[in-house]
């Protein structure tokens, strides 16, 4: 009996502890809420990718422009630029498809930011760059072929 | 134990134009070390950009995102003396947050 009663205050205390924690702000929320789409992000191939994030098949559109060089010398930083010219894009995910996981980096654009982002990313070889785009509920891909004389993933 | 994130954001005719490049190692967990142990992986996972506190950007980075991430875009508003604020977290609960005022 006593047992029991002591583990009840035991959970009781666990949970205060965690509570107050969160109220004081040392739980950050972002920490919280942080729903990352863990299948996405181990996708394999453009497919998986789209089933993960519970997309249509993507159209080919040549509303997404990508930048990047066509030769990179050093796979470890590669600069890459996506903008999407196509109305209501809300979304933009960029790709690699020969790294071991395909998704690099993924976007939400708020209403008012443009749909223009630059970043640099790694790529282990010569690979396609996929740029994936939501826009208006609807999924678009662009891709473009960067030559890398470097890998950027090994040792 | 992390350094903080260099951030410039300029507006001019209605846009801010936002660069920065946060400080991180970005390890792919595929490395090995000298003694040919894996080296864990420790990367970003999600970035936040705010206007104020209004998010403008949401980002989430795989391994793939090379170190000491780069990030540049632009957004509607903002105006010179306005708060922008940069907040990472990364794979093992490490994170920080800096702001900076609008050019």
């Amino acid at each position: 009996m006593n047992h029991q009663r002591r583990d009840a205050l035991k959970a009781a205390g666990g949970l205060g502890v965690f509570g107050l924690l969160a109220a004081i702000g040392f739980i950050r929320p972002e920490l919280a809420h942080a729903a990352r789409n863990e299948a996405a992000f181990s996708a394999k191939s453009l497919d998986a990718v789209v089933a993960a994030l519970g997309a249509t098949t993507p159209a080919e559109s040549g509303g997404i422009l990508i930048s990047a060089p066509d030769i990179a010398e050093d796979g470890a930083a590669v600069p890459v630029g996506v903008l999407s010219t196509l109305p209501g894009t809300d979304q933009i995910v960029i790709m690699v498809e020969k790294n071991l996981n395909m998704v690099a980096a993924s976007f939400v654009i708020a209403s008012g930011t443009m749909a223009d982002v630059q970043t640099s990313i790694k790529m282990g070889q010569t690979s396609n760059v996929l740029a994936m785009v939501r826009a208006d509920g609807k999924y678009f891909v662009a891709k473009r072929e960067v030559r890398v004389t470097l890998g950027g993933c090994g040792g | 134990m992390t350094n903080p994130t260099r951030i410039r954001a300029i507006a001019k005719d209605g846009i801010t134009e936002v660069r920065m490049r946060m400080s991180h190692d970005m390890e792919t967990g595929q490395r090995r070390s000298a003694s040919g142990e894996l080296i864990p992986a420790h990367f970003i996972t999600s970035v936040t950009v705010r206007h104020k506190d209004r998010v403008v950007l949401a980002a989430e980075f795989s391994t793939s995102v090379s170190a000491n991430p780069s990030l540049a875009f632009r957004f509607e508003g903002g105006a010179k003396g306005d708060e922008l604020s940069v907040s990472w977290v990364d794979n093992r609960g490490g994170g920080r947050s800096d702001t900076v005022q609008i050019a």
